[in-house]
């Protein structure tokens, strides 16, 4: 039920003559559902900018949120859920606190002496008008959490893929945490590059840090060490822990003649070997 | 129509392929490797794919054929730089390129040509003196 002009105005005028009543009896409304983690103050000077934000778009005759009349409400709704989904706050308080306007309105009208017929209308369209604000919150917390998620995964992936000179001519890739498909990928992207740049024949892919190999696991390191070898360096995997050769070994992962060392420590030994004593050992 | 050109650097043939392996280029390439191992005498060939973007099947199979034709020649064929990307590729297309040997760069590339002499060599003397020590 869109809001007409008039009723618009009828219900900005209320707003002007009770702003304090409103502001307080809302600020009261919130306060209850945030359960004293932002303080009073604080959600006086929201409710009161919020309230100057209802009263701006109804007197503009606003028929309902997304007209462009509602613009600078719909600006402070999307400021105020981004500011609550940083704070840690639930969707659903965020939302509440928006609907406590209408419980704090409702007051208002039933105080009034003029709970007629025609006040009873504005208030069902106002509060329709509300909804749509409440639902607007709630779509913005939503997004804005998604953001944080898609942020914090892009940071992970950046973080957590190091690839670190050993010695001369070889490279270790210290995986930590669980390796999917993207995850995968990066290192396999970022290892092949440093064997490039680097010029390094060997390289060293220590697993100590993943918590748990399955074939799918299994199949992004190998895939790895062959476009390794199609390159011309040859990997070596360590930190192989015994829960883990033993679940290998259950699921039946080949890794063919890839050497594999329980430690780092011997797989860098066995790189050393096979580097520096060459010669002699023909 | 455009040609890879053979330099001859010691006892190495390098192979540096800047163009795009179109299927005439490459069988040109093979027929002139060929040739050029005969007339130089030379043990080892080295093939730099650092500029190659692509690398295909028939491509894949052209570089073992040349292996190949190489080693019934005597010469040993390393490929080199390979990029990353390739490689990648590759894997994913499930091609090992079975029977190609490869090297970072040209580098590691003469190194191991070099260490496969020594061996082969090596493995000569020894062939030289196992007659002697079983008539003992």
């Amino acid at each position: 039920m869109a809001l007409s002009s008039e009723q618009g105005s009828r219900l900005a005028d209320l707003f002007k003559g009770h702003e304090d009543a409103i502001i307080a009896s809302w600020t009261e409304e919130i306060a209850r559902t945030t359960r004293g983690r932002l303080s009073r103050a604080e959600l006086q000077r929201q409710t009161s900018e919020l309230q100057k934000g209802f009263q701006t778009a109804l007197r503009g005759g606003a028929p309902n949120l997304h007209d462009d009349l509602a613009a600078e409400l719909r600006a402070q709704l999307a400021e105020l859920s981004s500011t609550r989904a940083r704070q840690g706050f639930t969707a659903n308080e965020t939302a509440v606190g928006v609907f406590a306007l209408k419980d704090a309105m409702l007051e208002l009208v039933q105080k009034g002496d003029e709970a007629d017929a025609g006040a009873l209308r504005d208030y069902i369209a106002f509060s329709a008008f509300v909804d749509q604000a409440a639902l607007f919150t709630f779509d913005t917390y939503v997004r804005i959490r998604e953001e944080l998620i898609a942020d914090q995964a892009e940071q992970l992936l950046e973080l957590s893929t190091p690839v670190v000179k050993l010695w001369e001519g070889v490279v270790a890739v210290p995986l930590v945490g669980t390796l999917d498909s993207a995850r995968a990928q990066v290192v396999m992207e970022r290892l092949l590059q440093t064997l490039v740049d680097t010029g390094s024949p060997y390289a060293i892919i220590d697993i100590t840090g993943v918590p748990a190999v399955d074939t799918q696991v299994a199949q992004h390191i190998l895939k790895t060490v062959v476009a390794a070898r199609l390159m011309g360096a040859d990997c070596i995997i360590s930190g192989i822990r015994p829960q883990i050769a033993q679940t290998i070994v259950a699921l039946g992962i080949e890794f063919g003649d890839i050497a594999t060392k329980a430690t780092l420590a011997d797989a860098l030994r066995h790189v050393l070997r096979l580097t520096g004593t060459k010669r002699q050992e023909r | 129509m455009e040609r890879v050109p053979v330099l001859k650097i010691g006892d190495i043939l390098l192979v540096s392929i800047q163009i795009d392996m179109e299927d005439q280029v490459a069988l040109q390439l093979q027929e002139d490797l060929a040739d050029k191992i005969v007339v130089t005498g030379c043990h080892g060939v080295i093939i730099d794919i650092s500029a190659l973007d692509i690398v295909d099947s028939f491509v894949g199979r052209t570089l073992a054929t040349i292996a190949s034709v190489s080693k019934v020649l005597d010469a040993d064929t390393v490929v080199v730089g390979m990029r990353p990307a390739v490689a990648i590729t590759l894997v994913e297309l499930g091609l090992s390129l079975p029977g190609i040997r490869t090297a970072l760069n040209v580098e590691l590339g003469m190194k191991l040509l070099a260490q496969e002499r020594e061996q082969y060599e090596l493995d000569l003397e020894d062939e030289d003196e196992e007659p002697a020590v079983s008539t003992r």
